[in-house]
């Protein structure tokens, strides 16, 4: 910039500050949009989260008038779901348990499995490995919410009705074929000759796994845990259907029973709302970098 | 070593000779382990996933079942509604998700600082979410028509139109899901490499040039998985209409996945359910060998 600036001063044409002022009106206009684009993305992603906290903070019966602010403040719905002062949420804390427990096993079971069977196709290369692959993809084909259904009968078959293993055991199966497309993905960044001056070295495959392959993992562990966990704690269908007794349900199924009514307190709702959208989004600014690495490195390649 | 990889790959000796050279295929004892770390997703999968899909298939296997499906008006409906919540929510998402992941890739403070707002409609659980759509668009005092209210306009009745509905839909699940998408593409484009970036300068690539002509390919198969990945959820999904419009008004905007839990559940007829469901299966069967063709394509022109 100086140099030009520098150049402008030696030659002093006309052209030159025209040439720079259409620049400088460029960068201003680009700035400008940036700046637009930016209110408009806040704006968009605020609001309806804005609608969940007002609604959540005005007293009962206050929900349907016409205001984009709380007319009264009343915290009066955090204290209601906190020590849990009505009938729809009796059991909160035990639901949120619940909630919780899957979550940590849903993540827990997939990063186990799916680094387990990557290791096994893309580190030992296992003959007809990419078989398997392949045919995970094919969990896809059917998506999820149509096999709910089915899938009520047969955890009936199993002796899993109405209990959290059941909805923990198809949110498994269906987050592993994306950990492996990851873990893939990952593990091409990854050198084979690790593994193999490790196994002349004289270690056993449980070896490799466990000292070398899963800590050169974590990023893509960071990344696809990550994924699982909210998979588990967005998942409505599969709560709603298999779990019924107050003390299995987990929290979306809580939720749901406000909606079976016209007159149900609103605002208890979105405080309960609130409290259980807490962890996801903690865990996820806690693992947000790491995350982010994850997908990157060595990773989704066009 | 890599470099002589590229000779071998260049000279057209291929992939087996490479495979049988540099990467022996395990055997011995170790395959005994590769084989047991395939056991735990080979059980996962046979147990909850082909015993599932295997009973909806046989749930289905009537063939009037399809007869009376496509006699009813409100199943036409909804495969019409499926097709556009599918068709606007999967490609207007994957435009504005590579659109914005350009946007996020430039280096000011305010859009590195609002990248981890963004994506908070992903990290935050999707009931909460979609009950915060549907509360803000109810009636005449949701938030979105106070909003209008202060710029004078009179907003409409969001879910007495079925037009409105299905696009409060389509908006709702955009907000949830292109933080998601837009990530994915941020990864993508963090993967090219700096050099290309350069490369682009020195030639004058700027702008839109520059996009269409280096990034577009390079990216452009990452584009296509994941936009065929997003239409197998999306058409698969649930949680969106059943929150948000509710299948409003009178269940005109249901899609296939909602219509087949009220015909499984709410008209206790599971095999015209799950018939309404698997109707879809013309659709997905291609999607999925496309997008397994599509994830084998790895070399990237450069």
């Amino acid at each position: 910039m100086s140099t030009i600036t520098a150049e402008a001063r030696l030659t002093g044409t006309r052209a030159v500050s025209r040439s720079l002022r259409a620049v400088r009106r460029r960068r201003y206009l680009e700035t400008a949009a940036t700046v637009l684009l930016s209110i408009v993305l806040i704006v968009w992603t605020i609001v309806p989260i804005y609608n969940m906290v007002m609604i959540s903070l005005e007293p009962e019966g206050d929900v349907f008038t016409d205001h984009i602010w709380p007319r009264v403040w009343s915290v009066e719905s955090f204290w209601g779901v906190l020590t849990q002062g009505h009938w729809y949420l009796e059991h909160f804390w035990h639901q949120f348990a619940n909630s919780m427990y899957m979550g940590a096993m849903v993540t827990i079971l997939t990063l186990t499995i799916g680094t387990l069977t990557s290791f096994s196709i893309g580190r030992m290369r296992i003959r007809y490995g990419w078989l398997v692959s392949n045919v995970a993809l094919l969990t896809y084909v059917i998506p999820a919410s149509f096999l709910a259904i089915p899938f009520y009968r047969i955890m009936q078959g199993y002796g899993l009705a109405n209990n959290l293993w059941s909805v923990i055991a198809a949110l498994v199966a269906f987050a592993t074929p994306y950990a492996f497309f990851v873990f893939q993905e990952y593990g091409r960044s990854i050198p084979i000759e690790v593994d193999e001056s490790a196994r002349i070295d004289g270690a056993s495959p449980i070896q490799i796994y466990l000292r070398i392959y899963l800590p050169l993992m974590a990023p893509a562990l960071v990344a696809v845990g990550t994924y699982a966990m909210l998979l588990a704690w967005n998942e409505y269908l599969y709560q709603f259907l298999l779990l019924s007794s107050k003390s299995s349900m987990t929290v979306p199924v809580a939720l749901a029973q406000f909606l079976s009514s016209d007159q149900s307190p609103w605002n208890y709702m979105m405080a309960t709302a609130i409290i259980y959208a807490a962890p996801p989004v903690a865990i996820y600014y806690a693992f947000r970098r790491r995350m982010t690495a994850g997908l990157t490195v060595g990773g989704v390649k066009g | 070593m890599s470099s002589v990889q590229q000779v071998l790959a260049g000279a057209g000796v291929g992939h087996r000779l490479r495979g049988a050279i540099w990467q022996p295929r395990v055997h011995g004892s170790e395959l005994a382990w590769a084989i047991a770390f395939l056991v735990p997703y080979a059980a996962v999968f046979l147990a909850f996933v082909i015993y599932p899909v295997t009973y909806a298939l046989w749930m289905a296997r009537d063939p009037s079942l399809y007869g009376d499906l496509v006699s009813n008006p409100r199943y036409v409906r909804t495969v019409v509604n499926t097709a556009l919540y599918v068709g606007l929510g999967v490609n207007v998402q994957m435009f504005l998700a590579l659109v914005l992941s350009g946007f996020f890739m430039r280096r000011r403070w305010w859009i590195k600082a609002l990248l981890p707002v963004f994506m908070l409609p992903w990290a935050l659980p999707a009931i909460p979410a979609y009950v915060s759509f549907h509360w803000m668009l109810i009636g005449e005092e949701g938030l979105i028509n106070s909003l209008l209210a202060l710029l004078g306009i009179q907003g409409p009745l969001w879910f007495q139109d079925r037009r409105l509905a299905l696009a409060s839909n389509i908006a709702a699940y955009i907000w949830k899901w292109l933080p998601f998408w837009t990530l994915t593409f941020v990864a993508g484009r963090t993967a090219i490499p700096q050099e290309v970036y350069e490369a682009a300068d020195v030639d004058g690539a700027r702008g839109f040039r520059r996009f269409a002509h280096v990034i577009l390919p390079l990216l452009g198969n990452l584009y296509l998985v994941c936009t065929l990945l997003c239409t197998l959820w999306t058409v698969g999904d649930f949680t969106t209409v059943a929150m948000v419009s509710e299948g409003a008004p009178a269940y005109s905007t249901d899609v296939l996945a909602t219509l087949g839990f009220q015909y499984s559940f709410d008209a206790a007829q599971p095999s015209l359910g799950i018939a309404a469901v698997l109707s879809a299966l013309p659709v997905l069967i291609p999607i999925t060998i496309l997008l397994m063709r599509a994830l084998h394509t790895r070399q990237v022109q450069l």
